[in-house]
């Protein structure tokens, strides 16, 4: 099993879900970040005092799946969430001990 | 009256109208009457010219001579209930919203119990002593009104024709109670962010006693100093319709001693401390701008057309001065912004209060043309320039609009759409002359320099005692982690 830990832009998180329900995945966590990679922030004026804003609001959708699928997943969210713009984001792939469903006590990839 | 007369059985129906004419003042008093029949009444009942001549001075906001004395005219006190209630609306929740969108989340409460603290603690000094300090006459003096109205004793239903012959004396005290609670509450946006709930409330406490009731006497109260239209033994003769100097200079000046002995924010100048809502702040400032209407139309106490005139400058400064500062951002930086606009609004509606009751529209254009201009340029560039931490642009604004306000009221004043500028006690402290013949500014520059020395001085000497007493600043700590969670056991957005 791997974690796949995917940044995107926030507008891209319906094309990338669309995607990774399409190759069967039905769960996934998401959650609102910010960050910046070579993406510059951008600076706001407030009656003339000046603010540079370095963070950036990004999407974070986190999806543990079987070893096989791992290089099919990774490839649908980059697809999925690809601008050509710069901050289009990066996919994380983290190995993963363990999975458990907390209703039923199963475990390993019966539990994803 | 037919009806009351039906009510005692008298056919008035037979009766001829010359002679029922001539017989009903006499039997309206008698119906009124609870003396035994025959018993003289208290005072001869007025003639019907009189009660003529009353009924028209209610239309012109006149004196009503012998008859409805002692009576509010309907219209004027309407409107006066009104106004104040504007006026509230100003503080809670407009000047709330203003300031607490313009703080960081973790702040937004403390703005809010500061207006909400001020409110009520301004409005029990003003039943205790505020409002006979400032209107009272009995010490006889320039600077404080007298002890007369100590408790709201005294204070009735009826007129106290030194300041209105139509609008009840409580109605008036509430409504001058809404101007002393705005005041300091505008004090708290320089000092945003920084200070202790209970180092304001004791600072207000002091600053009310020591700045504002003087100061309120001196340009409004019947024996006051610098009571240009209405004291005729004024030595200056200042004029400020709704409270430039009063209010907005005092505050403002005030805010920037304040902000200077407290000292920056923890961070400022590094950390972002930009608006946590540029939301509420918009919604804040069109509260302010609908209240200002009883602020500024209502300082005519009256439904007249002097009211009907400061309504119209109100609009005309303050639109135009929204739309300046927008237009000056969009040519200096590129995009106007919201608090742009707003602050903009905000300076035009300072800037027109001291003048509103006294210049036509024309003189509302340059005035709101003039109030986005100086402020703006106050709180980018001399703000940058020295370093202070007004916080919320209070000396930017209202001391520097009230006194740009101050000073312009001197220049475009006219007896035209004000003759109380040109006539009664205007007429006999030589006011008159000079809103005819020219040199009023001269006035304007005195009243100016008494408010400012007083509001800086006071300041600095009251802000250095509460700073001894119980110290002005909350721990580190404290700030770091908010004020509204520390102080208040709050917060304003739980997740």
């Amino acid at each position: 099993m791997k974690l796949i830990i995917a940044i995107i832009k926030p507008f891209k998180l319906e094309e990338a879900k669309e995607a990774l329900s399409q190759l069967g995945i039905q769960g996934m966590t998401v959650t609102e970040v910010k960050g910046f990679g070579r993406q510059k922030g951008h600076t706001e004026i407030y009656r003339g005092s000046e603010y540079t804003v370095d963070f950036l609001p990004k999407v974070k959708i986190e999806v543990v799946v079987a070893d096989e699928i791992v290089p099919k997943v990774v490839a649908a969210v980059v697809k999925a969430a690809k601008t050509g713009k710069i901050g289009d984001g990066k996919v994380f792939v983290v190995p993963l001990d363990e999975a458990v469903r907390i209703r039923t006590d199963e475990r390993g990839e019966a539990a994803l | 009256m037919a009806s009351i007369l039906l009510m005692h059985g008298f056919p008035i129906m037979k009766l001829p109208m010359p002679l029922l004419l001539r017989v009903a003042p006499a039997a309206l008093a008698l119906a009124l009457c609870p003396l035994p029949l025959g018993a003289q009444p208290a005072a001869p009942a007025p003639t019907l010219d009189q009660r003529v001549s009353a009924l028209e001075a209610y239309v012109t906001n006149g004196d009503p001579g012998h008859a409805l004395t002692g009576v509010p005219g309907p219209g004027h006190n309407a409107w006066m209930m009104t106004s104040s209630a504007l006026v509230l609306f100003m503080t809670l929740p407009g000047l709330a919203l203003f300031y607490g969108g313009l703080v960081r989340r973790k702040n937004v409460l403390s703005v809010l119990a500061q207006c909400l603290g001020i409110t009520g603690l301004v409005t029990i000094l003003w039943w205790a002593v505020g409002y006979s300090l400032v209107f009272g006459t009995g010490f006889g003096s320039k600077f404080f009104g007298g002890s007369e109205y100590f408790f709201l004793r005294g204070v009735t239903s009826a007129p106290n024709t030194n300041y209105a012959f139509w609008v009840s004396q409580n109605v008036f005290a509430m409504y001058q109670l809404m101007f002393a609670i705005i005041t300091p509450a505008l004090i708290v946006g320089a000092i945003a962010e920084r200070m202790k709930f209970s180092a304001i409330l004791l600072f207000v406490t002091l600053w009310m006693l020591v700045v504002y009731f003087p100061l309120a006497h001196m340009v409004w109260g019947a024996t006051g100093l610098m009571n240009g239209v209405w004291n005729a033994d004024a030595p200056i003769r200042a004029i400020d319709f709704a409270g430039g100097t009063v209010v907005h200079m005092s505050s403002g000046w005030s805010a920037l001693i304040l902000a200077m002995l407290l000292g920056p924010r923890l961070g400022f100048g590094k950390e972002k401390m930009a608006p946590h809502s540029m939301v509420l702040c918009m919604v804040g400032t069109g509260m302010l701008w609908v209240g200002w209407y009883g602020f500024n139309a209502g300082s005519a106490v009256a439904a007249d057309s002097i009211a009907a005139n400061a309504f119209t400058t109100t609009t005309i400064a303050t639109a135009v001065a929204a739309f300046t500062w927008g237009m000056i951002e969009k040519v200096l930086r590129g995009q106007p912004s919201i608090l742009g606009f707003c602050s903009g609004a905000v300076a035009g509606l300072v800037v027109i209060t001291p003048a509103t009751g006294f210049v036509d529209t024309t003189g509302a254009v340059i005035i709101g043309v003039l109030a986005a201009a100086v402020p703006y340029f106050f709180v980018t560039k001399v703000k940058a320039r020295f370093g202070y931490d007004d916080a919320l642009d209070t000396f930017g604004v209202h001391a520097v609009g009230g006194t740009l306000g101050a000073f312009l009221t001197g220049v475009l004043a006219t007896g035209t759409v004000n003759g109380n500028l040109t006539s009664g006690a205007a007429a006999t402290n030589g006011l008159a002359a000079l809103v005819t013949k020219g040199g009023l500014w001269h006035e304007q520059l005195k009243a100016i320099a008494i408010t400012l020395l007083l509001s800086v001085i006071a300041t600095a000497v009251l802000g250095v005692i509460v700073k001894a007493l119980i110290g002005l600043r909350p721990a580190p700590e404290v700030e770091r982690q908010g004020l509204d969670l520390a102080e208040h056991g709050e917060e304003g957005y739980i997740e």
